[in-house]
C-alpha cells in the first residue's frame, strides 16, 4: 500500500462547501454561514406550512440522513477515510436515545428539555464508540479500514440480538417522544413538529461542521487526505488528525440515528444493517465525495428514490407479491448501478457536475458581454 | 537553428532494412518528446543510439515497442506497419525489448524468468532448445536456477534480461542500457556477445547506450539524439573519428 | 474431551470453507490489488443458480456443478465488465465500486428470488459418524474436506507448475514486463478473477447448507470471517489464507462452542482488529508489513 490512505477521485475542489476564490470574504465566513443557515431554517419553517404532513416527515428523515452523510462527507471526502461502518454508528446513536427517553419515561420526567438531553447522550455515546474505531482506523489504510469498518457495519447490529436482555432483539425498542408544546396550539401536526425538529438539529450540525471545514481542522483534514507525508512534515499530527475526524464524523452520525429513532418512536437493528451503511457510502459520492453540498444531494436521494420507485411499482399492476420484492428491491439496484456508473464515469457526483455546470455557464457570460 | 539534417544511405526502403522509423512523434502527455525520429537499421547489423540523459532514447525503445503510443509517423518492421500491434503481440513478430532496468521480475526464479520469455512460441521444442542455448551462452545462470530474481547480482540480472529476450529468438533486439552500473569488463564481454550474436545469428540490435566508446566500437551504424531528435545517424567508424560530433554531443 | 474433538473438527471442515473463501480474496488481491467486497454477494448468485438448476431438473450435482461454472463467468464478467473502468490510482475508487455490485447483485437476487430463506440441501449426511463411541467426522464434513483439498492443491499446482500460471504470476508481479515478454495481461487479469470467483462460488456452495440456508445476505458474515483470515495470513500469501482459513474456523467453532454461538460475530470483529493492530502484515509475516 502507499503511505497515502485513500486518496481521491481526480476531479475535486481543493475546499468543500463554496467553489469560489475565498479570500475576499475570509473574514465573513461565519456571518455568511449564519445568513444561510438562517435562511435555510426560514425556509423551512415555510415548506413546513406549504406541503402535507406526509411530505414534512419526509423532508424530516432527509434531516436525519443529512447529519450522517454529511459526517461521512467529512471522514471520506476531506480525511480519505472510508468508512463502512456509519450504519453502526446510526444505531449507537439511535439505541442511546432509546434507552434515555425510555429511562425518563419511566420515571415519569417530562419537559421540552428532555430530549435534547438525550440527543446530546446519543451524541457522545456515539463520540465514544467513534474514537475507539477512530484510534484503531488511524493505523489501518485502504482495504484494511474498509474491511474493519465493514466488518463493524455487520457485527454491530448483530449484537442486539446477542445481547437482547438489553436491546430487545431483532424486536427493537421503542422511543417514547413528547407531542408538540400546547403553545403552537391543540391542533398542530405532529409531522410538521417533526420536521422542525429534526430540521433544527441538523442545520445546527451543519453550521458547526461548515465552519469547521473552513477552519484549520478543516485544511489539517485535507491535508492528511493529500499527502500524509507531506502533512506529517508540516508538522501536522497525522493520527490524531485522522482520530478528530472520525470523532467529528461519528458524532454527526449518532446524531442523525438518534433524530431517525425519534421521528421513527422505535430502534431495531434491521434498521441499521449493512445495506444502510452502504447506502450512505453511495449518497455521499453520488452527491460528491468532499462536499457538503453533496451531502444534501445524497440525502435527498436516500429518501426519494424509494418513494420514487414505490410509485413506479404502484403504477404497474403486479401481484402483490412480486410488487413486495420489487419495491424492496428496485432502489437498491438502482443505487448500486448509480454507485458504480458515477464511479466509473463521473467521480465527481451530482455536485461535481452541477459546478462544473455553473462554472462552464459563468465562463460563457463575460465571453459574451465582450 | 534546425537541426542537422538526418544522413541515412538512402531514403527508400531496401529489402534488408528490418527497422524502418518514419516521421515518429511520440511523448507522454501534451508535448511530445519525440519530434520526427527517422531512422533505419539494416538487418544483421548494430545500431548503437547514443545521447544525453533526457534525450529519448528510452522514450524510442518505447515507442517502438509499443508500451506508449506513437501520436504521428510510422514503425515498419521488415516491411510491417506496426501500428495497432499490441505490445504482447510484437514478441511474435520478432521484436524483443529488455527495458532500461533490464525488468527482471524479482518474485520468479531465474529458470521462470527464462521460461516466460519463451512461452509465447508454438514451437516447443524449439523453445526448449533456446532455453538451454541461453543456459549454455551464460554459465553462471545455469548454476542458480532456482534462485530468485532479487537474490542476484547486477551482472547476473543483465544475463538474464538478455537472456529471456533471446529464448524468444527475435529478429530485433531493443536493448536499453544494459551496461548500466556494471563493471568495464562486463560491459565488454556483453558488447562481444551481441556482436557475436550478430555475426552467427544475424540478430539485429538497436542498442541504446551512455557508454558510447563501447557502444561505437561494436556498432554498424552510430544514432546520436539530442532533445527529442536524431542529430546525426552515420557508419558508427565515421562518428568515432569525427572530433567536431564527439565533442558537441558525445562529450569525449 | 469428546466436546472438543468435536469441535475442533467441525472447526477445520469451517475453517476449510474460510481458506477456500479468503484464498479466492488473495488471488484477486494479488493480482490486481483490489480487494473484492463483491465476492460474497457474487458466490451468493452462483448458488442461486445452482439452486435454480437443482430444483428444475432435481440433480444436486448439475447444480453443483453449473454454480461454479457460474461463478468462473460472474468473475470474468466482473472484471471485463466493470473493474477493467474503474481508475486503480485510488485504491478508494474500486471497493466503492466492489460495493455498488454488493448492492446490485443482492437487489437482483431479492428481487427474483425473495428475502426469504430457503432451505439448501446437502449431497451428504451431516450427522457425525462416531468412531469407538466419539463422535467424529459426518460424510459432509469428509466431502468439504475433500473438495477444497482438491480446489486448493488444484492451483498451488496450477501457479506453480503449468506455463499459465508462470504467466498469471509475472503478470501480477511486472505487468508492463510481462507484457513484452508477449504475456497477455488483461487476459490473464480476467482468468484470475474467474478463478478466484470459480473458487468463491464453491466455498459458498459448501458453507450455505451448514447454515441457515440461501439468502442474498447468506454470505456477508462469510465474507468478514474470510477476510479475517486472509488478512490473519498477509493479504499477499495463498498458504496464509489457507492457515488463516483453518485458525478462523477453529476459532469460531470453540467460541460458539463454549461461548455461545451469538457471539461468534463478535469474536471475529476482536480477532480481525487485534491481527490488526498488533501484526498488520499478518500472524506468519517475517518482518513488520512493509509500508512505502
Ligand atoms: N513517464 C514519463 N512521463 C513524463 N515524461 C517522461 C516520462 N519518462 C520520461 N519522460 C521525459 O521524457 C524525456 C526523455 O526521457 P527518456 O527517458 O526517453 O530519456 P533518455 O534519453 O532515455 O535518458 P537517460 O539516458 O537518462 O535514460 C525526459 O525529458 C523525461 O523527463
Ligand atoms: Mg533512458
Amino acid at each position: 500500500m502507499s503511505a497515502t490512505r485513500a486518496a481521491l477521485p481526480p476531479t475535486r475542489e481543493p475546499d468543500g462547501v463554496g467553489e469560489r476564490p475565498v479570500d475576499r470574504r475570509r473574514g465573513s465566513t461565519l456571518l455568511r454561514h449564519l445568513t444561510f443557515t438562517l435562511a435555510a431554517a426560514l425556509l423551512l419553517v415555510g415548506v413546513s406550512y406549504a406541503v402535507e404532513p406526509f411530505r414534512n416527515f419526509q423532508l424530516a428523515t432527509v434531516a436525519a440522513y443529512l447529519c450522517a452523510t454529511a459526517g461521512l462527507t467529512v471522514l471520506t471526502g476531506l480525511n480519505g477515510q472510508l468508512s463502512l461502518g456509519h450504519g453502526a454508528l446510526m444505531a449507537t446513536g439511535a439505541y442511546t436515545v432509546a434507552f434515555c427517553q425510555n429511562a425518563f419515561a419511566d420515571r415519569g420526567m417530562t419537559g421540552g428539555w428532555l430530549l435534547p438531553l438525550s440527543l446530546g447522550a446519543a451524541i457522545l455515546s456515539t463520540v465514544v464508540v467513534g474514537a475507539v474505531v477512530g484510534v484503531a482506523a488511524a493505523r489501518l489504510r485502504g482495504p484494511y479500514l474498509a474491511g474493519v469498518t465493514l466488518a463493524v457495519a455487520i457485527v454491530v447490529p448483530a449484537l442486539a440480538v446477542t445481547f437482547d436482555g438489553v436491546f430487545n432483539g431483532e424486536q427493537g425498542l421503542s422511543v417514547p417522544v413528547e407531542p408538540p408544546p400546547a403553545s403552537l396550539g391543540l391542533y398542530f401536526p405532529y409531522e410538521r413538529w417533526q420536521l422542525w425538529l429534526a430540521g433544527a438539529a441538523t442545520l445546527l450540525a451543519m453550521l458547526l461542521l461548515a465552519n469547521l471545514i473552513r477552519s484549520r481542522f478543516g485544511r489539517t483534514f485535507r491535508a492528511v487526505r493529500d499527502d500524509e507525508v507531506a502533512a506529517r512534515l508540516a508538522g501536522i499530527h497525522v493520527a490524531r488528525t485522522q482520530v478528530l475526524a472520525f470523532v467529528v464524523s461519528a458524532a454527526t452520525a449518532g446524531l442523525g440515528g438518534a433524530l431517525l429513532a425519534v421521528l421513527a418512536q422505535s430502534v431495531s437493528p434491521g434498521a441499521f444493517s449493512l445495506t444502510l451503511s452502504l447506502f450512505l457510502l453511495m449518497a455521499v459520492v453520488i452527491g460528491g465525495l468532499g462536499r457538503l453540498a453533496g451531502a444534501v444531494w445524497g440525502a435527498v436521494l436516500l429518501v426519494a428514490l424509494p418513494d420514487l420507485t414505490h410509485s413506479v411499482t404502484e403504477l404497474l399492476t403486479l401481484s402483490p407479491a412480486v410488487a413486495q420484492r420489487l419495491e424492496g428491491n428496485l432502489p437498491l439496484a438502482i443505487f448500486g448501478v448509480t454507485l458504480i456508473v458515477v464511479m466509473i464515469a463521473a467521480p465527481g457526483g451530482v455536485q461535481g457536475l452541477l459546478s462544473r455546470l455553473g462554472r462552464a455557464l459563468l465562463a460563457r457570460l463575460p465571453a459574451r458581454r465582450s | 537553428m534546425r537541426a542537422p539534417q538526418s544522413r541515412t544511405e538512402d531514403d527508400t526502403t531496401s529489402a534488408s532494412d528490418l527497422l524502418v522509423v518514419r516521421g515518429l512523434v511520440a511523448g507522454y502527455g501534451a508535448a511530445p518528446v519525440l519530434q520526427a525520429i527517422d531512422l533505419t537499421v539494416p538487418a544483421g547489423t548494430i545500431a548503437a543510439v547514443v545521447g544525453a540523459n533526457g534525450a529519448g532514447k528510452t522514450t524510442l525503445l518505447r515507442a517502438l515497442s509499443g508500451m506508449i503510443r506513437p501520436v504521428a509517423g510510422q514503425v515498419l518492421l521488415a516491411g510491417e506497419d506496426l501500428r495497432g500491434t499490441p505490445v504482447e503481440q510484437l514478441v511474435r513478430r520478432g521484436m524483443a525489448h529488455v527495458p532500461e532496468g533490464r525488468g527482471v521480475i524479482s518474485e520468479l526464479t531465474v529458470d521462470e524468468n527464462l521460461r516466460l520469455g519463451g512461452l509465447w512460441r508454438r514451437d516447443r521444442a524449439d523453445a526448449g532448445r533456446a532455453l538451454d542455448e541461453v543456459y549454455e551462452l551464460f554459465e553462471p545462470l545455469a548454476r542458480r536456477r532456482r534462485h530468485l530474481g532479487h537474490q542476484l547480482s547486477g551482472g547476473e540480472r543483465q544475463m538474464l534480461a538478455l537472456g529471456r529476450a533471446l529464448v524468444g529468438r527475435p529478429r530485433l533486439l531493443l536493448l536499453d542500457e544494459p551496461s548500466l552500473g556494471l563493471a568495464p569488463r562486463v560491459v565488454a564481454r556483453t558488447m562481444a556477445l551481441l556482436r557475436q550474436l550478430r555475426d552467427q545469428t544475424g540478430l539485429t540490435v538497436l542498442l541504446v547506450e551512455q557508454n558510447v566508446r563501447s557502444a561505437l566500437a561494436i556498432a554498424d551504424q552510430g544514432v546520436v539524439m539530442s532533445l527529442g531528435r536524431v542529430v546525426t545517424a552515420a557508419p558508427a567508424a565515421t562518428l568515432r573519428d569525427d572530433v567536431e560530433l564527439r565533442h558537441a554531443y558525445l562529450g569525449f | 474431551m469428546d466436546r472438543f474433538v468435536f469441535l475442533t473438527i467441525d472447526g477445520l471442515s469451517r475453517g476449510a470453507v474460510y481458506a477456500a473463501f479468503a484464498l479466492a480474496l488473495v488471488l484477486i488481491w494479488r493480482a490486481a490489488r483490489v480487494v473484492n467486497f463483491a465476492q460474497g454477494a457474487m458466490a451468493v448468485a452462483a448458488a442461486y443458480v445452482a439452486y435454480t438448476v437443482s430444483a428444475e431438473t432435481g440433480s444436486y450435482w448439475l447444480g453443483f456443478v453449473v454454480a461454479i461454472v457460474a461463478g468462473l463467468l460472474l468473475g470474468a464478467l466482473v472484471d471485463r465488465a466493470v473493474m477493467r473502468f474503474v481508475d486503480h490510482t485510488s485504491p478508494l475508487n474500486p471497493v466503492i465500486v466492489a460495493l455498488g455490485l454488493v448492492l446490485l447483485i443482492q437487489a437482483v437476487l431479492g428481487m427474483v428470488y425473495g428475502s426469504e430463506f430457503r432451505p439448501a440441501e446437502a449431497p451428504f449426511s451431516r450427522s457425525a459418524l462416531s468412531v469407538g463411541g466419539v463422535a467424529v467426522l459426518s460424510p459432509y464434513d469428509l466431502f468439504v474436506f475433500a473438495a477444497i483439498g482438491v480446489v486448493v492443491s488444484g492451483l498451488a499446482w496450477m501457479f506453480a507448475r503449468t506455463p499459465v500460471g508462470l504467466r498469471m504470476r509475472a503478470a501480477a508481479f511486472a505487468p508492463e514486463v510481462s507484457r513484452l515478454l508477449g504475456v497477455n495481461v488483461g487476459g490473464m487479469l480476467t482468468l484470475g478473477w474467474a478463478l478466484a470467483s470459480g473458487v468463491g462460488a464453491l466455498a459458498a456452495m459448501l458453507v450455505i447448507p451448514t447454515e441457515l440456508g440461501l439468502h442474498p445476505h447468506a454470505m456477508d458474515l462469510v465474507f468478514v470471517s474470510a477476510f479475517t483470515a486472509a488478512v490473519v495470513g498477509g493479504l499477499d500469501s495463498p498458504p496464509g489464507a489457507v492457515v488463516g482459513g483453518l485458525v478462523v474456523g477453529l476459532l469460531l467453532s470453540y467460541v460458539s462452542g463454549y461461548a455461545g454461538s451469538d457471539l461468534t460475530p463478535l469474536a471475529v470483529l476482536v480477532l480481525l482488529l487485534a491481527v490488526l493492530l498488533v501484526r498488520p502484515g499478518g500472524l506468519f509475516a517475517p518482518v513488520a508489513a512493509r509500508r512505502v
